[in-house]
């Protein structure tokens, strides 16, 4: 008897094994399936690949936003699967790597890109764990191009380190403008997560517009993995804030959202580019809330790119669920997409791709995108001007465009 | 400030901190009970109730909600009673460090196959009508799970301490917790006793987590790790063993971390609330190892 019941637990330890083992393949199984065949090619035929990270969270608080962006990079490798670069014609291969949406995998996430060989690296959704993968790009001479990882801190300090995306500074300062235009606010509740460098950063840049315009800023902090937002929700009613500005993780904003509806929360939310997410909309819907995100771009900027990624979104099963279901277009996912084509061009510029080379073209590299123009500043912060702020449709569960912010760029 | 001194915010905090308390109070059981009986610290208890609130996700998307919830409960006694057959019982004479490694290896198996089924995206529990309705206590409106919960709790403990102190099973617990050795000797079928423990810790593990989730909707794989972790220090302020103690610890806790999440943002203190939590395990093992009502005071079990 006791030895059966061994044989079962190891027969089931096995299985479980291959259940993990599988796990991560069931998402890149085309990649996968891809690299075997190509490196066979590679020893005999000598094609040529070229390989683009992609370092983002698939797992944990951010997988939602980090799947989005992954799609958009996908679609366009889908659309662009081949480049040209001196003569030549490359493969271009996305390598995965998942960093889990924490600090504390970020940085063997990238050292695995490292060491698949990568060209250049795309990510990461979520600053905090871009600023943590950062260093091993940099160590490795490969250049990093960060897609909607908005704190300043990511490329400032890291000679290695682009982006496409706006500023969280440029963010807060759309958004506490809006706040003060919009709803006369005169007292802002700022929540964040503890320890987390993109909630606080927003939180920092937010009040010191906020209150430089003469309003108040009342700030609080809930630790990592807290379930519990009705106290803070309440606090905050009680403090008598006029918005409540909560620049946090997808997981978090679905719940902030959904126990505020039970509380009748009346001020209208704030967030950040988090925000824009299906989740989110889907948490709201039906409420009496008002929430307003700052984003980077909006259905139906282009018509043509929304076309396309619907349709990819609808034939693929696969990009359906990492959709979370519907083919409600993410600002993530149009940035992910033009992430990926400036990649491209930074290898062409480069007419090589060798990291060092592309690094060197980096600076100079321009690309008109579906999210706006792109070009970079000498720090290696994308030039941008422009913000979208969008409010939730509660009736029919869309985002709609209230207003489109322009300022200075950082 | 001075707002923050009127009646209805401090009702709000104090129902939201009773509740959660109770739902505490509903994991610290199965986490006492099964110290009592078997001295050993069941960690993959928390991860239980994380699988009761995925299960009860996937159920309740199939079936109406009012089948969904026996069907979960089934399910997660099913799971309970499988993971001590499977994973302790092979392991009841060897050294209590083993059962306790085991248990550490089921809790990371369970978190694992979640973030397998999941995809490791968060999930959102389902909004069950009843639990979900608002009603207003002094001009704040507050989800009826919240006045349910505590009052479902002392129901589920009044049954409890019945059944330990009124059937047969409850005798033989209250016997194998005594002295397991000389209840096998009298003919205890101590491995039906243990089942039974697991089965009712589960049970109301899963009540528990009906309860958690549809205040707080959010479910990740590590989503049981904390209120598992949190029910833990109840069961070790009341005094591990001691059921009431491990609820009135539970709602102690509750309590104390929801009061410390309200206070005054400009005190800047909310963000302590689990720091709160840990200290007072240290404390309680410094001053008081045997918790409120350890070993002696009371009956264990």
């Amino acid at each position: 008897m006791k030895k059966i019941v061994a044989l079962l637990l190891a027969l089931c330890m096995v299985l479980g094994l291959v259940a993990c083992g599988a796990a991560p393949a069931t998402e890149n199984t085309e990649t996968t399936e891809t690299t075997e065949t190509t490196e066979t090619v590679e020893t005999t035929e000598d094609a040529k690949v070229v390989k683009i990270g992609v370092f983002e969270p698939t797992s944990g608080d951010s997988a939602s936003g980090g799947k989005k962006e992954v799609l958009g990079m996908q679609f366009a490798n889908a659309e662009t699967p081949e480049i040209e670069i001196g003569g030549e014609t490359y493969k271009v291969e996305l390598v995965y790597a998942d960093n889990g949406s924490s600090t504390d995998k970020a940085p063997s996430a990238a050292s695995s890109l490292v060491s698949a060989g990568v060209s250049i690296v795309l990510g990461s959704y979520g600053s905090g764990v871009s600023m943590a993968g950062g260093p091993m790009f940099g160590d490795a001479g490969i250049p990093a191009v960060g897609v909607t990882c908005t704190n300043p801190n990511v490329t400032a300090g890291n000679d290695y380190y682009w982006r496409i995306c706006f500023l969280d500074n440029f963010q807060a300062d759309v958004l506490a403008n809006f706040a003060m235009d919009k709803f006369d606010a005169k007292v802002a509740y700022c929540l964040g997560e503890s320890g987390n460098e993109y909630d606080q950063g927003l939180i920092a840049f937010f009040k010191q517009v906020f209150e430089a315009a003469g309003g108040t800023v009342i700030t609080d902090s809930f630790p990592t993995g807290n379930s519990d937002f009705t106290s803070y929700l309440n606090k905050a009613k009680s403090e008598g804030a006029d918005v409540i500005f909560t620049p946090v993780s997808i997981a978090y904003a679905v719940q902030i959202i959904a126990q505020a509806a039970s509380l009748g929360i009346e001020a209208p939310f704030l967030g950040s580019d988090t925000l824009d997410d299906n989740m989110v909309l889907e948490a709201i819907a039906g409420t009496d809330l008002q929430l307003f995100v700052s984003t980077f771009y909006q259905e139906g900027g282009a018509p043509e790119f929304d076309a396309g990624i619907k349709e990819y979104i609808n034939t693929n099963s696969e990009a359906m669920t990492a959709n979370g279901g519907n083919d409600t277009i993410s600002a993530v996912t149009a940035m992910g997409y033009d992430a990926y084509y400036v990649a491209l061009e930074a290898m062409k510029a480069a007419g090589s791709v060798e990291a060092a080379a592309i690094k060197a073209a980096l600076p100079g590299v321009t690309y008109e995108g579906v999210s706006g123009a792109i070009a970079f500043d000498e720090i290696g912060d994308a030039v941008r001007d422009t913000a979208y702020i969008k409010t939730a449709d509660t009736a029919n569960a869309a985002w709609i465009l209230e207003t489109v912010q322009t300022g200075s760029a950082s | 400030m001075q707002q923050l001194l009127s009646l209805e915010y401090i009702v709000s905090i104090l129902l939201s901190g009773i509740s959660l308390g109770g739902q505490l109070a509903l994991i610290a059981i199965g986490y006492t009970m099964v110290y009592g009986i078997l001295r050993l610290i069941n960690f993959a208890h928390g991860d239980v109730f994380m699988v009761a609130g995925l299960v009860g996700i996937y159920v309740t998307a199939a079936v109406p909600v009012y089948i969904a919830i026996p069907i979960v409960i089934l399910i997660t006694v099913a799971l309970g009673f499988f993971i001590e057959r499977a994973a302790y019982k092979p392991l009841r004479s060897a050294p209590r460090m083993s059962v306790m490694i085991s248990a550490i290896g089921v809790s990371y198996l369970l978190q694992n196959t979640a973030t397998y089924v999941t995809g490791g995206q968060p999930m959102t529990y389902p909004t069950i009508q009843l639990l979900n309705k608002t009603v207003d206590i002094v001009g704040t409106p507050i989800k009826l799970v919240v006045l349910i919960t505590p009052v479902l709790v002392l129901i589920l403990i009044v049954l409890l301490t019945m059944l330990i102190n009124k059937t047969k099973i409850g005798m033989a617990m209250r016997a194998v917790s005594k002295d397991f050795e000389t209840s096998r000797l009298m003919g205890i079928k101590v491995n039906t006793v243990i089942s039974a423990t697991f089965v009712i810790g589960s049970a109301l593990a899963t009540v528990g987590s009906i309860l958690y989730f549809s205040t707080y909707p959010g479910i990740t794989p590590t989503a049981g790790a904390m209120p598992g972790l949190k029910a833990f220090v109840a069961a070790v302020f009341g005094g591990i063993g001691s059921i009431p103690g491990a609820v009135i610890g539970a709602f102690l806790i509750g309590i104390c971390e929801t009061i410390i999440k309200g206070l005054p943002s400009a005190w800047d203190v909310s963000v302590f609330s689990d720091a709160f939590t840990f200290a007072l395990l240290i404390v309680i093992l410094t001053c008081k190892p045997t918790g409120l009502f350890g070993e002696k005071a009371t009956d264990k079990v």
